[in-house]
């Protein structure tokens, strides 16, 4: 039967693939999860609008890499998602729950009046911020490993919860604040403008904050992981990697000083760029951290090179498209309506 | 306590509730961007703007629908691991491109073309405008090809091999995709679809009729749904039978609840209605029609029919359901082409638009179509257990290792997020049916329309019944 096994490396083309549909995800719907994050604290309802307005043609777009990630893990490493579900179970339903109370926010806010467009106000606010935290929850819990057995999660229900994946949450929702902020500067002007370049410096310490810790206990969780990063000479390659942080974290800094606005957004986006990386190469070659790697949980060869047809046919066009709709919609936001 | 609960029951009634759910969304979207896609079409082609009032009007619909389809369908993608963890595995080299082919086809595609119909009015021509009504329709479509492929593979799999820890691995992708019972699944669904889409539309534009009110805009929705109930429910009915003839090929026992029949028998009547007896073996109270069971599945009057009684116990689904919802399904067909038949007589006299007693008929059979559906999936789905892979893998075999207490907690929350939100949308789609087309609206919403209200409903509102 077809199968493109002998002349590509299928797993590792695949574990590219679901790691770039995955970045892919948190930056886009991590601006319009972030928008939803710094929503109530906007300094008016004309302002709301703006910032609802500015992504509303393109929630439903970000929110299906999501979903791409996730079928492609079925498809391509079925193992790894027949592990991670039922291990992850009470972050993922409660990440799902959120994304339907924001998701739904977008419609149903525009349709009601009054006193009700309170509710999904919140409801907006709330699921974003309940997402962005499970999301960051589901992150934690992943990096720490979770207990397998034969071909089965092994591990109790709360496995999940511990100082550690609350962290990595607390830091996904400033991380996704800055991107918000920083693409609502991109978005719009006047006072809209003004609040979000000022939440976005304001964001951008704790993000730094949370980033470092994030990365340093990362490193000392996992004995693997701490001679990766600090034995020579890795340490002198992989250096590049927090100094660019660095750099860029001072040049956001000075973009929104500046009141530059494309910049920030941008550089935010090189931020998790690189925290990604260092994630990567941290967990390399685990598919499930520590139990499976991306090689024993790869599905068929004749599975991966079936979805790889399509997905080389598919993802230039899909691409194209996506970005034909963000250029539909370029420029700043008006807060009345979109026609 | 904790113990108590069942885990694979939970996981049966949580991934029943959402898939149920889900599917009511999908079911009225498919049809609606199809039709919504005529009627720019009509508009473009006549310039009589109507069309584009009609088409205004429910686009919203379409997008509050659209919008709780994509998040309800977003849980389907993350509940095949979270509740079906073992089957994932073991069927996921089969299952997962496809639904993988689902995502880079149709998905994107929806998502991202939704934005330019909703928003894009005055920033795309009106040909790109329609050229992004029409993607979103084919999308929509094409989301229903590969998940029916999917679902229609678990019912009659084939184009595969069994291999070491019961893994199953693709051998034939193409007997995978088109396995047997796809075909006649994929057009009786966006049959179904389009059906449940016609007698929304015309329950409404017959309720406007009946408060005399948008009456020009009542005459296309109630017109165009009633072409669709004349034409295409008979159709619709050929193709149920079609499909249970298949059914019956592939999944006999299947048939055999759906008929209520224990005993294999030459000339089996068929039982109208009853009350199938698990336990006892037998179907209580039946009111019978002699000999019609076998004519109508063997196309002869003294045909064999296979009773349950050939299946073990253990091989046969829960009966009453299966025979249940069959019969609320095909009596909502019969409803449906009756209406059609009523419809056509109606038009001939040229008495459609003015008979009171039938836009209330069509505004009873509104629901009709979502009933039709729902009950359809039950015959179907509770049909083929006890087994998630049809003779393959057994569904209590498939659940995830996770403790029933999660599964249950999960379950209240869907459930109360469930009706909550959806409680709300479908409160907003009723007000936007209330408002009607081509009303002036104080606060425009991100697709509200900014033009002033037209002449004819100036009148039809001023000047009551005389339009």
């Amino acid at each position: 039967m077809f199968s493109l096994e002998s002349f590509v490396d299928l797993p590792l083309i695949w574990y590219g693939l679901i790691a770039t549909a995955v970045f892919l995800y948190v930056l886009l719907d991590g601006f319009d999860l972030g928008v939803g994050i710094l929503f109530p604290f906007a300094p008016s309802d004309s302002c709301r609008n703006r910032m609802m307005n500015s992504i509303a043609p393109f929630w439903d777009g970000n929110e299906t890499w999501l979903v791409f990630g996730v079928g492609g893990l079925l498809a391509a490493f079925p193992l790894a998602y027949a592990i991670l579900m039922p291990a992850l179970y009470m972050p993922v339903i409660l990440m799902l729950l959120g994304l339907i109370f924001r998701g739904v926010a977008f419609e149903f806010r525009f349709k009601a009046t009054g006193r009700s467009r309170r509710i999904w106000d919140y409801s907006f606010h709330f699921g974003s911020l309940a997402a962005t935290f499970m999301q960051g929850m589901v992150l934690g819990a992943f990096v720490q490993g979770v207990k397998v057995q034969g071909r089965s999660f092994a591990g109790g229900a709360f496995d999940w919860i511990n100082a550690y994946s609350v962290m990595v949450g607390m830091a996904l929702v400033f991380g996704y604040a800055l991107l918000g902020a920083t693409w609502l500067v991109m978005k719009t002007d006047g006072i809209t403008q003004d609040w979000a370049r000022k939440c976005a410096g304001y964001v951008l310490g704790y993000v730094g904050i949370f980033l470092g810790l994030v990365s340093i206990s990362m490193t000392m969780m996992n004995s693997d992981v701490k001679a990766l990063w600090f034995s020579l000479p890795n340490t002198f390659y992989l250096l590049p990697i927090p100094l660019s942080t660095f750099v860029m974290f001072v040049m956001i800094w000075r973009g929104l000083h500046k009141g530059k606005e494309y910049v920030s957004f941008f550089l935010s986006i090189g931020v998790f760029l690189t925290g990604y990386m260092g994630l990567g190469i941290s967990l390399w070659p685990w598919m499930v951290p520590f139990k499976v790697s991306f090689r024993q949980a790869a599905a068929a060869p004749e599975s991966q090179s079936l979805l790889l047809v399509g997905t080389a046919v598919m993802l230039p066009l899909i691409l194209g498209y996506v970005a034909y709709s963000y250029y539909v919609f370029r420029g700043k936001t008006s807060d009345e309506t979109l026609y | 306590m904790i113990e108590k609960f069942d885990p694979v029951l939970l996981a049966r009634i949580q991934f029943a509730f959402t898939v149920s759910f889900h599917i009511i969304f999908p079911a009225f979207t498919i049809g609606l961007a199809s039709w919504l896609a005529v009627l720019e079409w009509r508009w473009l082609k006549t310039g009589n703007t109507v069309y584009k009032e009609v088409y205004r009007m429910w686009v919203k619909i379409f997008a509050v629908t659209f919008g709780m389809g994509v998040v309800s369908g977003v849980v389907m993608s993350f509940q095949f691991g979270t509740n079906w963890s073992v089957f994932s595995d073991r069927a996921g080299n089969v299952l997962g491109p496809l639904l993988g082919y689902e995502v880079l086809t149709a998905f994107f595609l929806e998502a991202s073309f939704l934005g330019v119909m909703l928003f894009g009015w005055n920033r795309v021509s009106p040909k790109m405008h329609f050229a992004a009504t029409i993607i979103v329709a084919l999308g929509t479509l094409i989301s229903a090809f590969w998940i029916l492929s999917a679902n229609s593979w678990m019912q009659t799999p084939q184009g595969y091999r069994l291999g070491a820890n019961g893994l199953l691995y693709p051998t034939d992708w193409l007997k995978i995709i088109f396995n047997p019972s796809f075909p006649y699944r994929l057009l009786h669904m966006v049959t179904a679809s389009y059906l449940t889409t016609a007698f929304v539309v015309g329950g409404i534009g017959a309720y406007y009729l009946w408060r005399n009110r948008h009456v020009k805009h009542a005459r296309v929705m109630l017109g165009m749904a009633m072409i669709m109930g004349i034409f295409v429910a008979p159709i619709q009915a050929v193709m149920g039978d079609l499909h249970g003839l298949n059914t019956l090929e592939h999944q006999p026992v299947k048939v055999a609840a759906m008929e209520g029949i224990w005993e294999t028998k030459q000339g089996a009547p068929l039982k109208l209605f009853g009350w199938p007896d698990q336990e006892e073996e037998k179907t209580k109270y039946a009111i019978e029609i002699p000999k019609l069971s076998s004519l109508i599945l063997t196309h002869d009057l003294n045909g064999e029919v296979k009773g349950l009684k050939e299946w073990a116990k253990d091989e046969r689904p829960p009966v009453a359901w299966v025979f249940w919802s069959f019969r609320i399904m095909v009596g909502m067909g019969v409803l449906m082409v009756f209406t059609g038949v009523t419809a056509a007589v109606l038009f001939l006299r040229k008495q459609l638009f003015s008979k009171r007693w039938f836009q209330l008929w069509c505004m009873a059979m509104t629901p009709s179509g979502f009933v039709a559906v729902l009950a359809g999936w039950f015959v179907t789905e509770i049909g083929r257990q006890p087994y998630i892979v049809y003779g393959v893998m057994r569904t209590a075999e498939a659940v995830s290792p996770v403790m029933g207490f999660q599964v249950a907690l999960s379950l209240l929350a869907f459930i109360f997020s469930y009706v909550f939100v959806f409680g709300a949308g479908s409160y907003y789609i009723l007000r936007l049916i209330g408002k009607g087309p081509g009303v002036l609206e104080k606060a425009y919403g991100t697709h509200g329309v900014k033009e002033p209200p037209l002449l004819t409903d100036l009148a039809s509102e001023a000047g009551g019944k005389h339009v």
